[in-house]
């Protein structure tokens, strides 16, 4: 098989790691050679936050460049915007809508684009908006948003959706588990 | 049993499995999981240190003993451990010593973007580079070996993608840990100049036996498909090649950077048309080729700059373009920033008030350089914050003593802040050092040291009392302030500066990330008490933005820390 691209985009500390955790070690699992890039320090204090997952037969790069993503899993609407020219032509943003201002936008010297998500579509990118902020809510903590996510994205993956709930229980702590399965049927079901 | 592991975590279990007794490091990214792995292990003494310095010093003491040891670091952590660095090339080890470097192409957290594979060559200590975590696993377990029979301690280099990516790593079964006997031996361990003028043809005679040894070991390999192209590539840069061209090209990978084997070199070139070096940062390799008469294309191609990625490769060959679309409109930047209710704004908030010049470190402080506080005015490396400002008031002599301080954490100033301080005092400058005691090391993640009375592993441990400290390094006037109080904290800073003579203010609230430090209710903005004046926006907290023209509080970031609150003159925040 052909190495599949997937990038995980967001704001540092929304959980974009623990979210690359678990699918790394899901594809791991279903017998693909898999590599995850992850960043960490300085970025992380609420910068903008990107992590490469890939899988196939053999995987070489951990990283991942531009037009060459299957699929963009966002966090946030204007990371979405940010990354969109990783994406190939054929495919899948999947994006939480949920608007974070960045520090310039803040301050008041730039606007957040509002409307970016349209502009994407409008230039034939296929992309799945959806308020993940508040399915996380209801699942019980504004923290499950990348399981969410994950939920949502579930269905462009070849994986059986009994082990996307294994590698939940194996990955989270184990208080969090049962909130976080809700959490990720509120995305699939979306 | 398979495992996904980042690099760092496979260094881990590769030194405990080649049968590591001790490690101690300081933290620095990307080198920290290294060592907070290990410390998962009961089995091996694991410590933070605080500094580099120590930590090689630590793992030599270690070696010298017979354990096999360890320590880790970013590249630039190893400039503060060169000293010791370039003689125990020549005392050797008792034990396997391994020191990891971790390199950081594209500077995603560091200050520079030095190639450490110079340290390698400079003080003729061999160095291994991983590819991949399996490599990384399989490294770090066989350097103790190789550190044992070459009488050497080994640099296991690592660099920001190899050591932040997971990939699935097979882990042997591990070695349990030895200790050699130890034997007084002054000449091999004593380096004064009669001892040391012998052990330096040892070096140079095992460097001769390691570039022998650097043709036929596990290191390095050359994989021949063509005949028209060979790439001379290492680390993550074979990665790279290997996806783009995959076996449409002749590869000879370098594992062991340090010393290169030259007749590996010499036979892989004669087979191929054309030959070029793949590698990040500077010319290593490709200036070693041309030193053995071998044409090569190397950085007319391939830039000295930042990291490389397949796109790398792919220009370079001309092959396909990937098209892409992106978005028109204006994607602002989303850089880092210190988090909601972080204690450092508060006092940045005043110093950049008043207009104070401010030295900087190295921490999650020198965020503190970026709009709208912009309070900082440089940032060299770990401790020239206090050192600088004693050089800056040498010149400016009283005009700056009044109106300029340095800034240092707490773990950097444990870190090399002191030895500034005590030439502060001694060389007597009536300068102002402000220490950020957030009772953690903060931008590295969270790692205790010697001012938080915990060890790596939680466990309770000596607390340095940073008043008597600073006392008994000679500043008599050491006062302590909470940043959250902006009226105190200026009103202190004030009559540091005003006064003629040395002093310290420890600005002291723990991280607001800290587990065990509890976030007050939320503040909120009264719309009609609103006027609109921004004030409140100058501090740059990411829970506070302008709405439909009137500040508001994102309720889901604000920690209550009641700094901006100070600020407001309408009384619209409650």
């Amino acid at each position: 098989m052909k190495t599949k691209s997937v990038m995980i985009v967001g704001v540092g500390g929304q959980g974009s790691l623990l979210a690359s955790k678990l699918l790394g070690r899901l594809l791991m699992d279903e017998g693909y050679d898999v590599k995850v890039s992850e960043v960490h320090g300085m970025s992380q204090r609420g910068g903008s936050v990107v992590t490469y997952v890939r899988y196939g037969d053999k995987v070489y790069s951990p990283i991942i460049t531009e037009g060459e993503a299957d699929i963009i899993i966002s966090f946030e609407k204007l990371e979405a915007a940010r990354y969109a020219s990783y994406l190939k032509k054929d495919g899948k943003i999947v994006v939480n809508t949920q608007e974070i201002d960045p520090m310039p936008v803040i301050i008041g010297a730039a606007e957040y684009p509002t409307d970016v998500l349209s502009e994407l579509t409008a230039k034939g990118l296929q992309v799945e908006g959806l308020d993940a902020l508040t399915f996380a809510e209801q699942a019980g903590s504004s923290k499950a948003v990348n399981i969410v996510l994950m939920g949502r994205a579930a269905k462009y993956f070849d994986i059986p959706y009994d082990n996307w709930i294994k590698a939940i229980e194996n990955t989270v702590a184990p208080k969090f588990v049962e909130m976080n399965k809700i959490a990720f049927n509120l995305g699939y079901n979306s | 049993m398979k495992k996904l592991m980042i690099g760092n975590q496979a260094v881990s279990a590769g030194l405990h499995d080649g049968g590591l007794g001790v490690v101690s490091s300081y933290p620095g990214t990307p080198s920290t999981e290294i060592t907070e792995f290990l410390s998962k292990y009961d089995d091996i003494h694991s410590e933070w240190a605080p500094n580099e310095k120590v930590a090689c010093e630590v793992a030599f003491g270690a070696s010298l003993a017979g354990a096999r040891s360890a320590c880790a670091m970013k590249h630039v952590g190893l400039n503060v451990a060169a000293d010791p660095l370039f003689t125990l090339s020549y005392t050797g080890v008792n034990g396997g010593m391994v020191i990891c470097v971790a390199d950081d192409p594209a500077m995603h957290s560091s200050q520079n973007e030095q190639d450490s594979r110079h340290y390698a060559i400079a003080s003729k200590i061999p160095m291994l580079e991983p590819a991949d975590s399996q490599e990384a696993y399989d490294f770090a377990k066989s350097a103790f070996e190789l550190s044992e029979k070459f009488d050497t301690p080994v640099l296991l280099r690592m660099c920001t993608r190899i050591a932040h990516s997971q990939s699935v790593v097979e882990t042997a079964a591990a070695e349990p840990a030895v200790l050699k006997d130890y034997v007084k031996n002054p000449q091999k361990y004593i380096m004064m100049p009669g001892n040391a003028i012998k052990r330096h043809p040892f070096v140079e005679e095992r460097t001769n036996k390691l570039a022998d040894f650097a043709n036929d070991c596990i290191y390095n390999k050359a994989e021949m498909n063509s005949e028209e192209i060979g790439i001379i590539t290492s680390g993550c840069s074979y990665q790279y090649v290997k996806e783009v061209l995959g076996d449409s090209v002749s590869v000879l990978k370098i594992g062991m950077p340090n010393p290169l084997p030259d007749k590996l070199i010499k036979e892989f070139a004669s087979k191929v048309k054309k030959l070029y070096v793949i590698e990040e940062l500077d010319p290593i390799i490709e200036n070693h080729v041309k030193t053995l008469g071998i044409e090569v294309t190397g950085k007319e191609v391939f830039s000295i700059l930042g990291e490389f990625s397949q796109k790398t490769i792919k220009d370079a060959f001309d092959l396909e373009k990937t098209e892409s679309v992106s978005a028109d409109s204006f994607i602002p930047a989303r850089p880092p920033m210190m988090c909601a209710g972080c204690p450092h704004r508060g006092l940045f908030y005043v110093l950049s008030k008043n207009k104070i010049t401010a030295l900087g470190d190295i921490g999650c402080y020198t965020l503190g350089a970026v709009a709208p506080l912009t309070a900082l005015d440089s940032t060299l490396c770990m401790g020239a914050s206090i050192s600088g400002l004693h050089g800056f008031n040498l010149a400016r002599k009283e005009e700056s003593e009044k109106k300029s301080v340095a800034v240092i954490g707490d773990s950097t100033f444990m870190h090399s802040g002191m030895t500034g301080l005590v030439n502060i005092a001694y060389n007597a400058t009536n300068s102002t050092v402000i220490i950020l005691d957030n009772s953690i090391t903060g931008m590295t993640g969270h790692q205790q040291n010697p001012t938080t009375g915990y060890n790596i592993k939680g466990d309770p441990a000596a607390k340095v009392d940073l008043e008597a400290l600073c006392k008994a390094l000679g500043i008599n006037r050491v006062k302590v302030v909470d940043p959250y109080d902006l009226k105190g904290t200026e009103k202190v800073i004030k009559e540091e500066l005003s006064i003629a003579e040395p002093s310290v203010i420890i600005s002291r609230r723990p991280c607001v990330l800290l587990k065990y430090v509890k976030h007050e209710k939320p503040l909120k903005v009264v719309s009609d008490k609103c006027k609109s004046c921004k004030r409140c926006m100058t501090l740059g907290c990411p829970a506070i933005s302008m709405k439909d023209g009137k500040a508001r509080i994102d309720a889901t970031l604000c920690v209550g820390c009641g700094v901006c609150n100070q600020l407001c003159a309408f009384g619209a925040i409650e």
